[in-house]
């Protein structure tokens, strides 16, 4: 085992550890800390494997804005607490899926990728990965950046409050809770 | 020097963690993180074979920026209509909303 | 090809026919603009989709004019996508067959949009619904318009979310999202077969264009029993769309929309489309086995008849019409299952109807408009306070009833004594009792409705100009089609619209017409005998268990919810559960207690172990009820977890073999 390898299976550790205590814990305060442990061990894979960039990016926009996106929404739904809340009742089916679905790839990656393959990472400077985004995948960008745009706009429409539905008095069975907290 | 099957084990071990998640958990925005831990593993897998073929071009790690970009879409929609149910049904236990069935 | 016509001295330059693609467009560009700009106009943007269906309707008339000048039918088409060895076009075919349809979808959904100013003033979601009317226009006239089976699927599919989203409309009341879901799902049910159909003729044919079916079907390249299957799946999706036996149910539930939609899904779009694709796929039909035909006519003989039997009882106006509906459309369907000589027939029913029965809807939404109820028993006497609507009715009524000189009176004669020449004797039976029902509950509706005294609250009054003007537009509509296929008139319309080279105007003989009024005015006389003055209890009631039998609809409903719906929804479940509960512990009781007396002796071992037996067989039983459960349980983490595993074999199959 080399000196990167060694590093790897410790961080890879401590992030499937994190995975896995993220769709197991009881608290979901918990869990969305432990999904910040996987996911900063993704981004330590990335480092690893030289991907600068694609780590700091992962740091900023996972572990930075959407956990704490995941965070606030926790809050805003007063998530309780307890397996028997969290969990559904098909656990040990999902489970059976889950390391089905496990052994599964690893049989296929052992067997396609066992005997060869050790890489050997070389350093990407960022400003190779700009040069491919706006030279081999410029589309796929303007394409990326329409698709943002269109989810801001799509969940602000759909999470603000419904005002047309309480001029109208129309939805007001699907408004109504809503309707009267706000008014309460 | 790392070898390949490392790294492919390790988001295999995500992944499946993921769908677990996905599988047996009630609280959708619990649902959304297994799903955001399923593109997570599939990026360290793009991240991998990129530099597994040693690509020029960087393929594997731009796309690994592509899904990044969809995901974090994916979560603001999530989180809007989850907290769009929620207010509607008080819940947002996915086993629970369940009005289009028939 | 159908309707492909070599007339000597034809007209060369192809007119106005290579913009049929516009009038397709067009509602779908209106569709966009409503969606985005509708809520910051003027009106709610409802003038941007009258003005474009106007303009459709203006152009729909320019290209029938090149056929009524003897014009020739044209097909243009760009490439779409390729798939290995198939390709597939985008493109028009339009001849008269499509002119003729063009005209009357654009002229319905104008007066449609027209009217709907009136009628869905200040509703909330306005600009929507005239969007949405606008896609669904747009999504008919590609049907009317695609030159290849797969274009018509999209126009197709597009016309059923379409029609759920506008039944739906007023999904606030869960009855009326309730009837969009069952509507929309129903139609799947036939869309099935349908996409079938198209497959099994795309692969006989080797491409989806339908000039080249026509042509593989007539010339017999392909086996006469891929073409049967082929005919016979397409018809699958008529019965869906066209609301034929057994898939009729939607219809008359789908009267949950504003009544704007149903003249619109009655008259010009989603139930005519089922008609139009058998006219359009004529050459499939006729070439097929006879199995084919057979089928369609005995389908549409037992919708006609039930049809007609379940208006007569209806207490709701809309539903009257509703069922009318589906029996006038099984009279289309019936018209072209005669063969060739029912083609012109069957499409001309099928054109008339559209214009008295957008009429009667229109009309009937007027009295709703002013009544506020849809209930017959509420109504009454509205004669004297909406004078224009309840003439228009009556035209609309004996136009329907099939009095002459009336629209209607053209068609339903022409298909009958076709049916009869042909010696169809059966069809020919069953549609003219049908024609006599339908005379009587058109009386009944028009007596309930308009005559004796007012039963109802409020103080209804003559609807706006914006609904009583396409009233009056249809209306007069209704009185002069029919001449169009006059034969006394040298039936103009077999011009446009005829099968095969040729068009061979069937004779007019007077013995059959004087058959048909006397069984029209006959309905309407028992009709008046029986409804002249308002009773507290219906005189159709006196038909005892037979109307019991009518008026659960001969318990489709039932059986379809019952018989299908439930058994995935409820009871399997609980089925499982107490098995669950009863037999799964009990077996395990067994067991304990059988160790227990295990060393008591040998006969109660005995006994003991044929218990377990029988417990082992429920066991089994209970365990295939679990997995019977999974498959519909409405949750989406069930289904999640056939995805996933779904997913998993499609891997292993396709990395290991």
């Amino acid at each position: 085992m080399s000196s990167q390898e060694i590093a790897f299976v410790i961080i890879a550790g401590a992030g499937s550890l994190g995975a896995i205590r993220l769709v197991t814990s009881k608290n979901v305060v918990h869990a969305a800390l432990y999904l910040v442990v996987a996911l900063a061990s993704v981004a330590a894979v990335y480092l690893i494997l030289a991907a600068e960039f694609l780590a700091w990016v992962q740091v900023l926009i996972y572990v930075g804005a959407i956990v704490v996106l995941l965070l606030f929404s926790l809050m805003l739904t007063k998530a309780p607490i307890g397996r028997e809340t969290l969990d559904n009742q098909q656990r040990g089916m999902a489970l059976l899926v889950a390391v089905g679905i496990l052994g599964g790839l690893v049989y296929l990656f052992q067997d396609a990728f066992g005997a060869s393959s050790e890489l050997n990472p070389q350093a990407t400077r960022t400003v190779d990965v700009g040069v491919s985004i706006f030279r081999d995948f410029v589309l796929p960008f303007e394409v990326v950046s329409v698709l943002l745009l269109a989810a801001l706009v799509g969940a602000v429409v759909i999470a603000r409050k419904d005002e047309w539905a309480e001029q109208t008095g129309r939805g007001a069975d699907l408004g109504a809770r809503g309707g009267t907290e706000r008014a309460g | 020097m790392i070898r390949l099957p490392f790294l492919l084990f390790f988001s295999a071990v995500l992944f499946s963690a993921g769908i677990y998640g996905v599988l047996a958990r009630r609280n959708a925005v619990l649902v959304l993180m297994s799903i955001e831990l399923m593109l997570n593993a599939v990026n360290v897998n793009l991240v991998a074979f990129g530099s597994f073929l040693q690509d020029a071009a960087l393929t594997g790690q731009v796309f690994a920026l592509f899904v990044i970009t969809v995901a974090a879409a994916e979560v603001g929609i999530g989180l809007a209509i989850v907290i769009l149910i929620y207010r509607n049904r008080e819940t947002i236990n996915v086993d629970e909303v369940n009005l289009l069935r028939w | 090809m159908v309707g492909a016509q070599e007339v000597t001295g034809a007209i060369a330059d192809p007119g106005l026919t290579s913009l049929a693609w516009i009038v397709v467009l067009l509602p779908l560009v209106s569709f966009f603009l409503i969606t985005f700009f509708g809520k910051r106009l003027p009106a709610g943007g409802a003038w941007i989709g009258i003005g474009a269906m106007a303009l459709c309707l203006a152009i729909s008339l320019g290209i029938l004019l090149h056929f009524v000048q003897g014009g020739e039918a044209s097909e243009a088409s760009v490439s779409w996508f390729r798939i290995g060895p198939l390709e597939f076009e985008l493109g028009q075919l339009v001849d008269g067959l499509t002119a003729v349809m063009l005209v009357v979808v654009t002229l319905v959904s104008l007066c449609v949009q027209v009217y709907s100013l009136g009628y869905m003033h200040g509703d909330a979601r306005f600009t929507w619904f005239y969007a949405v009317l606008s896609l669904f226009t747009g999504a008919m006239l590609d049907v009317v318009v695609a030159n290849n089976l797969f274009q018509l699927l999209v126009g197709w599919e597009l016309m059923g979310i379409s029609s759920y989203l506008l039944i739906g409309h007023w999904w606030e009341e869960k009855e009326n999202s309730n009837a969009a879901i069952k509507a929309f799902i129903t139609t799947r049910v036939g869309d099935v077969p349908f996409m079938f159909g198209i497959f099994v003729l795309t692969v006989a044919a080797g491409t989806s264009n339908i000039g080249r079916i026509s042509e593989v079907a007539e010339t017999g390249e392909a086996s006469t029993l891929l073409i049967t299957a082929g005919a016979l799946l397409l018809f699958g999706g008529a019965i869906g769309k066209s609301a034929q036996v057994p898939l009729h149910v939607w219809l008359p539930d789908a009267m949950a929309g504003p009544t704007p939609v149903s003249a619109l899904i009655h008259a010009a779009t989603m139930v005519a489309a089922g008609v139009y694709l058998v006219g359009r796929m004529f050459t499939v039909f006729v070439h097929a086995g006879d199995v084919a035909l057979d089928t369609v006519a005995i389908v549409a003989s037992v919708t006609m008849l039930i049809a007609a039997l379940l208006a007569m009882i209806q207490d709701d106006i809309k539903r009257v019409l509703a069922y009318s509906t589906v029996s006038q459309l099984a009279y289309m369907v019936a018209g072209l299952s005669l063969g060739e000589a029912g083609y012109t027939p069957g499409l001309f029913h099928l054109f008339t109807h559209a214009f008295f029965k957008a009429l009667l809807f229109l009309a009937a939404g007027s009295v709703i408009h002013a009544a506020h109820t849809n209930n017959m028993s509420e109504m009454g006497g509205l004669r004297k306070m909406m004078p224009l609507t309840f003439v228009t009715f009556s035209i609309g009524s004996a136009a329907l009833s099939g009095i002459p000189p009336l629209a209607g009176f053209w068609s339903k004669d022409e298909i009958i004594s076709t049916a009869f020449r042909e010696g169809n004797y059966f069809v020919w039976a069953i549609a003219l009792v049908t024609a006599i029902l339908t005379a009587f509950y058109m009386m009944r509706v028009v007596l309930l409705t308009f005559f004796g005294a007012y039963r109802g609250h409020g103080h209804p009054h003559e609807s706006p100009p914006s609904m009583t003007g396409p009233l009056a537009l249809l209306a007069g509509l209704s009185v002069v089609v029919g001449f169009l296929g006059a034969p006394q008139l040298n039936a103009v319309f077999a011009d446009w619209v005829h099968f095969g080279e040729e068009a061979h105007a069937e004779p007019f003989s007077y013995g059959f017409a004087a058959v048909s009024i006397i069984g029209a005015l006959l309905g309407l006389l028992v009709g008046y005998r029986l409804y002249r003055g308002w009773r507290e209890r219906d005189p159709v009631r006196r038909l005892g268990p037979f109307y019991t039998l009518l008026e659960r609809k001969y318990y489709l409903d039932d059986v379809y919810l019952k018989g299908i719906v439930r058994p995935l929804q409820y009871p399997i479940p609980r089925a499982v559960d107490w098995t669950n509960q009863r037999v799964l512990d009990g077996a395990v009781n067994a067991a304990a207690w059988a160790t227990k007396k295990l060393s008591l002796g040998v006969d109660v071992v005995d006994k003991r172990a044929v218990d377990g037996a029988v417990n082992g067989v429920a066991f089994g039983a209970g365990a295939t009820g679990g997995l019977l459960r999974y498959i519909q349980s409405g949750n989406v983490q069930r289904y999640a977890v056939f995805l996933f595993v779904g997913v998993a074999i499609l891997a292993i199959a396709i990395t290991r073999f």
